[in-house]
């Protein structure tokens, strides 16, 4: 079929490495499909106009911090669109894989707290940790007992009642010691190691938990996946937030340091554009892998998978294999982007982390630009960004006139305008999610699904 | 009249046409019985019949009323009944509320037509407090006949009743079946079990590739030498 | 004697106030999954809107239960049941019933659940702010102290509490009696047993998705409202019930009405005995204790900010030890 029109190139073919890199946002569409991408030369162009208008009326350096961000959001998105678009995965915690990442570029980068190492409390943290161990081996141990014949009945109470009493103890224990951290020297403080160390490990610790979720939900119904990964975020929501020694919890830190010049030294505009540059340099490593990826054998296979799970296990694939892969290579994702988008924000405050920004907001993001499709995923980051950003402003304008009217009709005299305002950008997003999932399912660049013979 | 009838039915799924030109009619009190090789199109043509795929030619007429594609809502509010040939009843409802919700549309009359069922299929009264899905093969398609006889059909399509049911079983359906038709309803039922349910057939109807082959009575096509070769082994 | 007073206040009556509304919430859930096959992520938040109503026609009328010495939001629930039911209804019209049409895959349903989420979070918060409020508007709520001879501590019970037990059982048996008895409830069962048959049967399939709703918005809003009356709304509600909602569901087999009450309870429990303080049962004898063992002040297995760790906890062994929860529900 592809054969047949002398014009185009086979749609299989892979892409020269060289047309990739810095180039990609320019080159990408034509990677793509090498017909003619004229639906996604007019949507790009229209993107590039409202780019453009609003570095022209909020000045560079707002614009610039905008699309830092709206990059940010492309990694979370790229994370989403392969587990959602590429295997049918629905991840509804987001924002904890991103908290995960932006603690771990936090602890990673900022000073060492000496009060912290010199005093005995590294060594009695070390203790406890020691503890921890030695209670989940203990526990390990008895569930072994069947070699010398112990019932399985018994086995169980044993386990339950020795990790529960030793749950018990090494928490007790715990919070004596993270108590004293905080009271004496604050909390435990960074490492002091270049942010980018920070970031891959955040990567890795999202990596983890994902492996951790997704082993217990890939092999069952689709929900319970939204509902663990619902669940996790809030969680580790939870812990970052109370865990003070570690973390200063709702006191926050602040500044992070950045990969790149600060502000403070080249001043915002270059600071900004050089964070710019690095974003979009990750973005078109991670674009041009998954482009890889997804016409290779593998991507084939994870696509057959969520297309026709019975017929691929038929053939012999390993679904819960590619699956799992999938899903942590997404969260992997999640936790580079949110460390970057942590780090450049220059505060870590796990209360900052919301479940509307951090997880529907990037879902928004990839339904609208086309899940599966990693061009209209990037698409659908810029753009959901730029009118989430620019929504706050006229969401108020909006709350203001309504309130008038509502004052002078009804006499309704809402206060807090501010946070009001904020939640009808909520139903918005919601409505959005609908409207597209009913009137534009595949999303504006919808994914390209290739017709072989 | 026929009580139920179908002239040059074409009709398929997702446009492959799998019926091309099937003409049956029986009368209401008859047994009609559809057989014929696999992929003959004996299931669909049923299907087709209660509205559960497009017909995209020919008519189907139930007491002379053109039905062609009407729902199987608005069937069953007609008077037709309808047991699938897997999945044919509610696994963990009992007995008595699988019949029960066969008289969905008449509830007034549910207690004395549940009366009815009981005499006509003894074996369910004693389990009728029972999770149908607990039954054995043959109760259950009594349990799915009797949901299906509760709305009073005039006429009742049966899809491979005997399917996976040893042979003492499959006498006693056919013998059930034989009486329903002999109480006024037209049966339309399709059978694997060609032989068999020829013996019981007023009208047999062989379909092969979609179309009638051979369109007689149960006796007649029993006994046509031709037939016998080519659909019922020899 | 103290101890164990201290324990029954807040252990078994705040155990049974969550397991109440965590097991109506639940077979809510259930029921949504069984007729229409997804899990329904807005729950929580038809909840959050049921209760809102309530609250708002409270403040209209404050005084509207006074003739009947009840709670002015109880006399209004039943208002607030079918307004949420009728908004229940419009959304499945207006939203997932093209969804269904379209037969996308449940999933989708589930992602179209939380765009009814945020939508519905937004137009509450955007109308009554994000601070807690009262339903008890203009009036004060009664707590009942049943001493117990020869100890000084009280049982303490509120009025709230009361209806909300009575309620709680009132509904489930009707709830009971409706699916085994009433033709309507058979119906629902048999739909959610065999669709297609139903449909062949001439069961209105319609109406069935319809009378869900119908049951599910108005356990939601008696579950929100009951709670509210005796905490306070708070707009964020939902937040934090969707999690053991679903758990509860899920535990007690998905697709099982009297399963999801069983999975309500049980989580509800769960959740008060592990931010228990277990030291305060075990102070009469710490002095008989051996001096080498000291007891720490708190003994609570978690502590109350991360009680979202147990019903996800529950969930987690659950989907590990036995997918279709306690009760076989139909999903694994």
């Amino acid at each position: 079929m592809n054969d047949s029109d002398s014009t185009s190139q086979p749609r299989r073919s892979t892409p020269q490495p060289s047309q990739n890199a810095s180039q990609h946002r320019r080159d990408a569409p034509a990677l793509a499909r090498p017909t003619l991408p004229l639906r996604e030369l007019v949507l790009f162009g229209g993107l590039a106009v409202i780019v453009l208008g609003v570095f022209s009326m909020m000045g560079p350096a707002y614009a610039t911090r905008m699309l830092v961000e709206a990059s940010c959001y492309a990694i979370l998105a790229l994370g989403l669109t392969i587990q959602w678009g590429y295997a049918g995965q629905f991840n509804a915690g987001i924002m904890g894989f991103v908290a995960l990442g932006g603690f771990s570029a936090t602890f990673f980068s900022i000073p060492v707290n000496h009060a912290f190492w010199q005093s005995d409390l590294p060594a009695r943290l070390g203790w406890v940790l020691l503890a921890i161990i030695a209670v989940v081996a203990i526990v390990f141990a008895i569930t072994r007992l069947d070699r010398i014949g112990v019932p399985k009945l018994l086995r169980t109470i044993l386990a339950v009642v020795a990790g529960l009493i030793g749950y018990l103890v090494v928490v007790s224990w715990l919070r004596s010691v993270t108590g004293d951290i905080e009271s004496q020297v604050e909390f435990i403080g960074g490492l002091g190691l270049p942010v980018w160390l920070g970031w891959i490990v955040g990567g890795a610790l999202a990596g983890g938990i994902g492996y951790v979720i997704g082993h217990i939900c890939l092999g069952l119904r689709s929900d319970y996946l939204v509902i663990a990964t619902l669940g996790i975020a809030e969680i580790i929501k939870a812990f970052l937030k109370n865990s003070d020694w570690l973390t200063r919890g709702t006191a926050t830190i602040s500044p992070l340091p950045w990969p790149v010049p600060t502000p403070g030294d080249v001043g915002f505009l270059s600071a900004r554009a050089f964070y710019l540059a690095v974003t979009v340099v990750m973005i078109a490593v991670i674009f041009f892998l998954l482009h890889r990826a997804y016409h290779a054998p593998w991507g084939r296979m994870i696509r057959a998978i969520r297309d026709n799970e019975v017929s691929a296990a038929a053939m012999g694939k390993s679904i819960n294999r590619r699956r799992q892969e999938i899903f942590v290579f997404g969260c992997i994702l999640m936790g580079v982007g949110g460390a970057a988008l942590t780090s450049f924000n220059g505060i870590f405050d796990p209360q900052g982390y919301l479940p509307l920004n951090h997880t529907f907001l990037v879902l928004v993001m990839v339904i609208l630009g086309g899940p599966g499709n990693n061009l209209g995923t990037l698409f659908g980051a810029v753009l959901v960004y730029v009118i989430w950003i620019m929504s706050g402003p006229l969401a108020l304008a909006l709350m203001h006139l309504v309130t008038a009217l509502g004052g002078d009709w009804f006499g309704w005299q809402p206060g807090n305008l501010d946070s009001r305002a904020l939640q009808a950008r909520v139903f918005v997003i919601g409505l959005l999610i609908l409207m597209v999932l009913r009137f534009a399912p595949r999303g504006l660049i919808p994914e390209k699904v290739a017709q072989h013979d | 009249m026929p009580i139920l009838e179908a002239i040059d039915v074409h009709g398929g799924y997702g446009g492959m046409n799998i019926l091309n030109g099937v003409d049956m009619a029986i009368e209401a009190d008859e047994v009609g019985v559809i057989v014929g090789p696999n992929g003959a199109g004996k299931s669909t043509m049923l299907k087709a019949v209660f509205g559960l795929l497009t017909i995209t030619g020919g008519e189907i007429r139930l007491r002379g009323e053109p039905i062609t594609n009407l729902s199987p809502h608005k069937l069953v509010e007609m008077g037709m009944g309808f047991v699938p040939q897997e999945k044919n009843i509610f696994p963990s409802l009992s007995v008595e509320e699988n019949l029960e919700m066969g008289a969905f549309l008449k509830p007034a009359t549910a207690s004395r037509l549940k009366q009815q069922i009981f005499e006509f299929f003894p074996p369910l009264k004693e389990k009728r407090r029972q999770p149908a899905g607990e039954l054995s093969g043959g109760q259950r398609q009594m349990v799915a006949m009797g949901r299906a006889l509760m709305n009073e059909p005039s006429v009742l399509l049966l899809d491979e009743p005997t399917a996976g049911l040893s042979p003492l079983y499959m006498n006693e359906i056919f013998e059930r079946v034989k009486a329903i038709a002999a109480s006024g309803v037209g049966v339309l039922m399709v059978e694997q079990n060609a032989k068999q349910a020829l013996r019981i057939a007023h009208r047999g109807f062989v379909l092969a590739a979609g179309q009638n082959r051979f369109t007689d009575t149960g006796e007649a096509l029993l006994n046509d030498p031709q037939v016998a070769r080519s659909f019922l082994g020899g | 004697m103290n101890e164990l007073i201290y324990f029954f206040n807040y252990v078994v009556v705040a155990g049974s106030v969550t397991g109440c509304i965590y097991a109506m919430g639940a077979v809510g859930v259930t029921l949504i999954y069984s007729i229409l096959r997804f899990a329904h992520f807005a729950h929580a938040d038809m909840m959050t809107l049921g209760t809102f109503v309530v609250l708002l026609l409270t403040m209209l009328f404050p005084h509207a239960g006074d003739a009947l010495g009840l709670p002015t939001a109880i006399v209004m629930l039943p208002i607030g049941m079918v307004f949420t039911s009728l908004v229940a209804v419009g959304i499945d019209r207006a939203f997932y019933q093209p969804l269904r049409a379209h037969k996308v895959k449940p999933i989708v349903m589930v992602i179209a659940s939380l765009g009814v989420t945020l939508m519905l979070q937004g137009l509450i918060r955007l109308f009554a702010g994000t601070g807690a409020q009262s339903l008890y508007v203009d009036a004060r709520k009664e707590i009942f102290r049943i001493d117990i001879p020869g100890v000084t501590r009280p049982i303490i019970l509120t009025e709230p509490q009361i209806i909300l037990f009575v309620v709680t059982i009132v509904a489930v048996v009707g709830l009971h009696l409706f699916l085994t008895r009433a033709r309507l409830g058979k119906a629902m069962r048999a739909m959610s047993d065999n669709p297609d048959l139903a449909r062949a049967s001439g069961i209105n399939t319609q109406l069935i998705v319809t009378l869900t709703w119908v049951i599910a918005g108005g356990l939601a809003t008696i579950a929100g409202t009951l709670l509210s009356l005796d905490v306070a709304f708070k707009p964020d509600l939902s937040f934090f019930l969707l999690l053991p909602i679903f758990a509860a569901a899920i535990v007690g087999g998905v697709g099982h009405p009297l399963g999801a009450i069983a999975g309500g309870f049980l989580v509800g429990f769960a959740e008060t005995l592990a931010v228990f303080n277990w030291s305060v049962l075990l102070r009469p004898i710490r002095d008989s204790l051996p001096s080498w063992i000291e007891l720490p002040n708190n003994l609570a297995i978690v502590g109350t900010e991360y009680k979202i760790v147990v019903p996800f906890f529950i969930l987690v062994a659950v989907l590990i030890w036995r997918p279709t929860g306690i009760f076989k529900g139909k999903v694994i």
